[in-house]
């Protein structure tokens, strides 16, 4: 079963091309990362599928409707958490379950919400007492209100500070936990690592890399780097590479053989390592590639 | 099943009003533009004035007063109140959280007006109740029918001249300016603030006239007006065509401007490029 299918997307604002050409397919249940800079146009994708924006050209499949002529029956099963929005100050969290909660024919019990986002404790405190954390997992308590099948969450973390990133993913891992499927836009790359099954990098308007978190930009297969330096004076060991700040590497697919003839090389001759690492491309590293930016640094 | 569903709309319908009461009498500053400021003006106007015989019009100072403010509280707890909480509810991302929900917009929009015009109706009510309490105002049973028709009328045209401003407004922190430097102008030359009688130039009644505020007023003041009731005769009588034309032309013109210009997507805090014109073809 696949939720969302999305073929040669595109979607031009007056001279902007803000989507050119995304295709996408996101599977039942899975949960899917959207992970791009800011203006890479994740958000106007995802406003495409939830029916917010008309698009331009291609063709997309949400729960099997066209969003952009679909009715109540699609709002009926889908969630979703906007970027930047606030809920009616005035009233309570419970009230907001409450009235968003009666827009849907089926939906999730608010004490059950209440635990899920845990805002137990503030349940019945009125929003505008929220700090900004909190107010935005009560927008992912409304963004479930009516038990969708498919929820998407448009940056659901920007501007957090850690410990309500933290929290605020562990409320998504429950979520994600219910079997729902998610389809989040994120321009952190941890985040993606973090709740994402599968994550697509978009950069100005096209998708450039698609894959698990693991195995994104050919991650799995990329080779590994050794990297060390030596007291000065030391001749270096052969077959190495320098970078600009004198440290040396080495690059391979055998990470224990060649360890094991540097080590042996340093022994033998009677030289130190220095800051010896062994490590593997991050996904910050592939990101970066992908969407051009220089990389740090080795 | 049509029925069933017919009947979980009125239910949504229902929710809606309740909710949308809940908020504004949460809102205390609404509250008191709403019901206390139209209730001052009616108090001090007696009081600058004294609860005397207007001699231009042979009724007393209350007896126009109460229901002028009857009609001006009515018309802030519309107009004023759907301009401005339209404008922050679209800007602050509400409009287009709802939008993303199974509630059919029609029913929203539906719960705005009603609450607002249930509002109006507590407005008037007190405007009136003070009126005969304090000030010894007269109520006419056979100008009733009539008066419940123009009220209504009001209420959903400036209901309607609400939503349009709202929609025509580029930002919530306008709203409030743009609602009053539009309303509180008219209330000067409409006979709300002050007397309109015979001596008031023709040129400005026209004009005013040409507006709704003014056949609002006109046509609820005069089912309080024992000489303008008593010429009128029955019930069928009290009724006033043309100013009910009137409101009735800028209801429709309103409501149909409204719905080609209204959007759910913020104007502000929005950082994407988005030209209005593809704002609109959301509708």
């Amino acid at each position: 079963m696949t939720a969302v299918v999305v073929r040669g997307l595109a979607k031009r604002f007056g001279d902007v091309e803000a989507v050119r050409g995304v295709d996408l397919e996101v599977g039942a249940g899975e949960v899917f990362a959207l992970l791009g800079p800011n203006g890479a146009g994740k958000t106007t994708t995802v406003e495409i599928l939830e029916g917010h924006l008309a698009r331009s050209a291609g063709e997309v499949s949400v729960l099997g409707f066209d969003p952009e002529t679909a009715g109540r029956g699609f709002r009926a099963r889908i969630g979703i958490v906007l970027q930047s929005t606030t809920v009616e100050k005035e009233l309570t969290v419970l009230e907001a379950i409450e009235v968003y909660g009666s827009m849907y024919p089926r939906r999730r019990p608010a004490g059950e919400l209440v635990e899920l986002v845990g805002l137990v404790e503030k349940a019945k405190a009125r929003i505008k007492t929220l700090s900004g954390g909190q107010r935005r997992r009560l927008e992912l308590a409304l963004g479930i209100v009516g038990d969708p099948d498919l929820l998407f969450l448009d940056e659901p973390t920007t501007g957090f500070d850690p410990s309500a990133r933290r929290q605020a993913w562990g409320v998504i891992g429950n979520l994600t936990a219910l079997g729902k499927t998610v389809l989040l836009t994120t321009h952190y790359m941890d985040e993606a690592q973090h709740l994402a099954d599968r994550v697509a990098v978009i950069d100005r308007g096209r998708i450039v890399a698609e894959g698990a978190p693991d195995e994104l930009g050919g991650r799995a297969r990329a080779e590994t780097r050794i990297t060390f330096r030596l007291a000065p004076g030391s001749p270096p060991p052969p077959s190495t590479a320098t970078d600009t700040s004198g440290r040396h590497m080495i690059v391979t697919g055998d990470v224990t053989r060649s360890l094991h003839e540097l080590t042996a090389w340093a022994i033998g001759n009677g030289i130190e390592l220095l800051d010896l690492a062994v490590e593997r491309p991050s996904l910050e590293d592939v990101y970066l590639e992908l969407i051009g930016e220089p990389a740090h640094e080795v | 099943m049509r029925f069933e569903g017919a009947r979980q709309d009125v239910g949504l319908v229902w929710g809606q009003i309740r909710y949308q009461n809940t908020i504004f009498w949460r809102t205390p500053i609404a509250a008191f533009f709403t019901i206390v400021f139209p209730l001052m003006f009616l108090v001090i106007f007696t009081l600058v004035f004294g609860n005397e015989r207007i001699d231009e019009l042979g009724i007393t100072l209350g007896q126009y007063y109460a229901p002028a403010m009857a009609v001006f509280g009515a018309v802030s707890a519309t107009y004023t109140n759907i301009t401005i909480q339209t404008a922050i509810v679209r800007d602050e991302g509400i409009l287009k959280r709802v939008r993303g929900t199974p509630l059919p917009a029609w029913i929203y929009v539906a719960g705005r007006i009603a609450s607002a015009a249930y509002v109006a109706a507590i407005a008037a009510a007190v405007m009136l109740a003070v009126g005969v309490a304090a000030y010894g105002v007269k109520i006419f049973a056979v100008a009733a029918p009539a008066l419940g028709v123009t009220f209504l009328v009001g209420v959903m045209c400036f209901s309607a001249l609400g939503l349009l401003v709202a929609a025509l407004t580029p930002s919530s922190d306008a709203a409030p300016a743009i609602a009053n430097a539009t309303l509180l102008p008219l209330a000067f030359i409409s006979g709300i603030f002050f007397v309109s009688g015979p001596s008031e130039p023709a040129l400005l009644r026209a004009v005013a006239g040409a507006f709704p505020l003014r056949p609002f007023g006109l046509a609820f003041r005069d089912g309080f007006d024992p000489i303008e009731v008593a010429a009128r005769g029955g019930w069928g009588g009290q009724f006033h065509w043309v100013e009910l034309a009137i409101m009735a032309a800028w209801l429709v013109a309103g409501a149909s401007l409204a719905a080609r210009f209204f959007t759910w997507e913020p104007r502000r805090g929005d950082r994407r490029p988005r030209p209005r014109r593809q704002a609109r073809e959301e509708v």
